[in-house]
């Protein structure tokens, strides 16, 4: 972990740390920990790094970086037995250097080999890296790529190569545990805003508009600076409320179009939901969840939305929520969602959280070619000419009206917010607004059938099942090894694709368990309401964590040790 | 060769004498003039008896939320700028709920023309107050009078609309003029329509503004000089000015997007291999 105040350098320490091991064949996992503030306060890194593959982190730390005394007060009770930290004696001279607490005067040798003490942070990285004996030349490589071959880049360099050089000299062999490059195997490092990102892009999304937001704002970031060079368009809107809506308009005339935000910022576009639902237009709407109600906890993380995300707008019509479960899944159900919204002409919300969104992972390079681009019911030019008259809402057994795009031929696409006929008139008649609503409602018949089976992992019919969607999956998947490592029967049901619900498969899951829990980032167990309201099935118990930091395996594995004792 | 016939549409359902049909009438007439065909234009209409306008011609339709007409109408040109975007709210749905989305849409300068139907009051929900009442307007939910009133030509002059003006339902010919010149001017164009209701506006009415209108361009005013342009705008009362208040030149928001330099988005060839090149900076 490398922890100290905001514009210390935290973030760039720890992405380049776990990049470096990364580049050398290794897996990582990084999750990111900060206030809401540009300055001050506490902000931390952690890597985990491991030879196969992980979805966690860890709560233990065996190397603790601290550039501020409140890193070592908040945290060095995390350290594994045999771990180390590491802090600068010449500003924090009341803790004695010993074998755990390593002073190294970070600032000082920063100064000499960079000129500026600002690179404290890149000789921490150096130390930590000389701690293990791992390769320079890759750290160095990274370091590169990151700051550029210029002058800074260089003195990054050397910053780095002389926090190494002090570690190598001064404590050779201090930690038992060394790490070399594994393999030249290249795997990306992202996170999950990265991961939807460049799921739109294979999408072929050529259109955004949003409203900066965290956790989800470095989606558009991405998009914005591509822009060019790919040919789409990412627009800042003056509010959500008209980011959604113009992605309404832009969906309308043909454009795959999405648009990105938070609990708050997607309380503004809930009216928008329904207009893409009563006039059919396919959007994508990313919500990243954090803690709320209201601003609640900025910067960090929950899954409080589950059930709004499900519900919101006034109205029924149909939607799908999809709800990534790893930063892998975040790309292809990103794909997914376009091809769902566009299908089935419909809203889709893409459900993730904070810690999702800015928590890095390798991941093998995306196989573009698995990638499929499915339209739905688009009809071409020709198709256009032949017919005689257009009806953008026309009533069929499956509920999906053929699409036309204005100016693909010379129909005139016609579409109200109000109740409205086939062609798109607006209405009052009773008749037409039942058989609209019904039409409308009986895509859900076709959609269900997309909505993949919930993962299942460790025992199938389980002594104890644990229940969890979205962002947990990593940290549920360890929680289940530790506890069958202690000998429990325990298995896990995982949801990443939450409406329509799957509930022959949920009901199929919960047969023959003797108890199930729910494991949630929130203080009510929304899907545990879920479960019931679309299964009739109640779970034993809930253990929820809503102090706005994800689980770790250890926390679930002891929660669910007092549930079953 | 496009004809008047080209643009019939359904029967209104507005109250018999309102100004919107004079509107109606007049966006017919500029479209015709204009030749441009009912498929390639793009009405995007907001909440309210004058969001139902497009419903009553022909062209693609996009009705839309109470106050979001602009940006679906922003959207919508920004996918596709071989459309011809006609925006079309009230004053509630432009100047009150929308005012964020009006602000902002003129200061952007997408190349739309948008009609304010502006009767000073609400129709539909039978006769409140609204962002254009006069000061001390009664209604049922302004008992001690209206609020002063916004000064949508001066707000949009301020916004950074490109073309200013003001046209009046009672005046056909001179108003279908003023939208030819909207839809031609490269930009954001706001017409804001001086639109009697007869039911529940009994103070601006067909007369109260007959009596008071005025054209610019028969006075030789010219609209270029944006604080003579204040100035024009602050003209209420005894007289109104109608015509081109304010115009300038300055690229839109779609030229500026270097991105629709290949032309519109809709028609862009999805594929998923150009994320190839984007992934190999992850590694």
């Amino acid at each position: 972990m490398v922890g100290g105040e905001a514009g210390q350098g935290v973030q760039s320490v720890g992405f380049i740390l776990a990049k470096a091991f990364a580049r050398g064949g290794y897996h990582v996992f990084a999750d990111q920990d900060y206030e809401s503030r540009i300055r001050g306060g506490h902000n931390f890194f952690r890597v985990r790094v491991s030879d196969s593959e992980v979805g966690t982190i860890s709560e233990k730390l065996d190397i603790l970086l601290a550039l501020n005394r409140e890193t070592i007060e908040l945290h060095q009770g995390e350290l594994v037995r045999g771990g180390v930290a590491v802090f600068d004696g010449d500003k924090i001279n009341d803790i004695r250097s010993d074998s755990t607490f390593f002073s190294v005067s970070l600032g000082r040798l920063a100064e000499q080999e960079a000129g500026t003490g600002l690179m404290a942070n890149t000789v921490a990285l150096g130390v930590a890296l000389g701690l293990v004996h791992y390769d320079l030349a890759t750290l160095t490589e990274v370091l590169r790529e990151h700051f550029g071959i210029g002058q800074t880049g260089e003195a990054n360099v050397k910053a780095a190569a002389k926090g190494y050089e002090y570690a190598v000299n001064n404590f050779k062999g201090k930690l038992k545990q060394t790490l070399s490059p594994l393999s030249d195997k290249k795997r990306m490092l992202i996170n999950g805003n990265d991961a939807i990102a460049l799921g739109a892009v294979a999408a072929g999304c050529t259109f955004m508009a949003a409203y900066p937001m965290t956790p989800v704002t470095s989606i558009m970031e991405y998009l914005a600076s591509k822009s060019d060079e790919l040919g789409l368009v990412a627009v800042q809107a003056e509010d959500e409320i008209s980011a959604v809506n113009m992605i309404i308009g832009a969906a309308f005339t043909g454009a795959r179009a999405m648009t990105a935000t938070s609990g708050g910022g997607f309380c503004l576009m809930v009216e928008a939901l329904g207009l893409a639902g009563i006039t059919e237009t396919p959007i994508l709407v990313v919500l990243g969840q954090r803690p709320g109600p209201a601003i609640g906890l900025p910067t960090r993380t929950e899954q409080g939305d589950l059930l709004f995300a499900i519900r919101a707008s006034h109205g029924e019509f149909p939607r799908a929520v999809l709800a990534p479960a790893t930063i892998e899944d975040a790309f292809w159900l990103t794909v997914k969602a376009f091809n769902l919204a566009e299908k089935y002409q419909l809203p889709v919300i893409l459900l993730t959280d904070q810690h999702l969104a800015s928590s890095y992972s390798t991941i093998d390079k995306f196989d573009l070619s698995r990638v499929i681009i499915d339209r739905g019911l688009l009809l071409t030019k020709e198709e256009l000419t032949a017919q005689s008259e257009y009806k953008r809402h026309k009533i069929t057994p499956s509920g999906i009206s053929p699409r036309a795009l204005p100016l693909e031929g010379k129909a005139l696409v016609v579409t109200d917010a109000d109740e409205h006929d086939e062609e798109g008139h607006l209405i009052e008649d009773a008749d037409i607004r039942t058989r609209m609503m019904l039409k409308r409602l009986r895509k859900l018949d076709g959609l269900r059938h997309e909505i993949q089976h919930p993962r299942i992992y460790g025992s199938q019919k389980a002594e104890a099942l644990l229940i969890g969607w979205g962002s947990t999956y990593g940290a549920l998947k360890e929680a289940v090894d530790i506890l069958q490592g202690h000998g429990l029967d325990v298995g896990l049901l995982h949801l990443n694709e939450l409406w329509p619900f799957p509930a022959g498969a949920v009901t199929d899951a919960l047969r023959g368990v003797r108890k199930s829990f729910v494991v949630e980032n929130n203080a009510t167990g929304q899907l545990a309401h879920l479960i019931r309201s679309q299964t009739g099935r109640k779970v034993t118990g809930n253990i929820l964590k809503f102090d706005g930091r994800p689980f770790t395996p250890a926390r679930i594995a002891n929660e669910l040790r007092k549930e079953v004792s | 060769m496009v004809d008047t016939a080209d643009y019939v549409g359904g029967n209104p359902a507005w109250c018999p004498g309102c100004g919107n049909f004079g509107i109606l009438a007049a966006i017919k007439k500029a479209l015709v003039a204009l030749e441009i065909e009912p498929y390639r234009v793009l009405m995007v209409s907001g909440i309210g008896q004058a969001g139902k306008l497009p419903h009553y011609t022909k062209g693609n339709v996009l009705n839309v939320l109470h106050g979001r007409t602009l940006p679906a109408a922003t959207g919508a040109k920004i996918a596709n700028p071989e459309l011809v975007v006609i925006a079309i709210g009230g004053d509630g749905d432009g100047y009150a709920e929308g005012g964020n989305h009006f602000i902002n849409a003129a200061r952007r300068n997408h190349d739309i023309t948008y009609l304010v139907h502006n009767n000073q009051v609400y129709g539909l929900t039978k006769g409140q107050a609204s962002p254009t009442s006069d000061p001390g307007f009664v209604t049922k939910t302004t008992p001690h009078g209206a609020d002063i009133p916004i000064n949508p030509i001066a707000l949009a002059i301020a916004a950074g609309a490109t073309f200013v003006s003001r046209g009046f339902a009672g005046d056909i010919d001179h108003l279908s003029q003023l939208i030819m010149r909207g839809i031609q001017h490269r930009g954001f164009a706001l017409i804001d329509v001086l639109q009697p209701c007869v039911s529940f506006n009994h103070k601006n009415t067909h007369a109260w503004y007959r009596e008071r209108v005025y054209k610019l361009e028969e006075n030789g005013y010219e609209p270029s000089d944006k604080i003579v342009a204040f100035e024009k705008a602050q003209e209420w009362g005894d007289k109104i000015p109608i015509g081109v208040i304010y115009k300038e030149e300055r690229a839109t928001y779609e030229e500026r997007l270097s991105t629709l330099k290949r032309g519109p988005l809709v028609w862009r060839k999805l594929d998923p291999l150009q994320a190839e090149k984007l992934l190999v900076e992850f590694l």
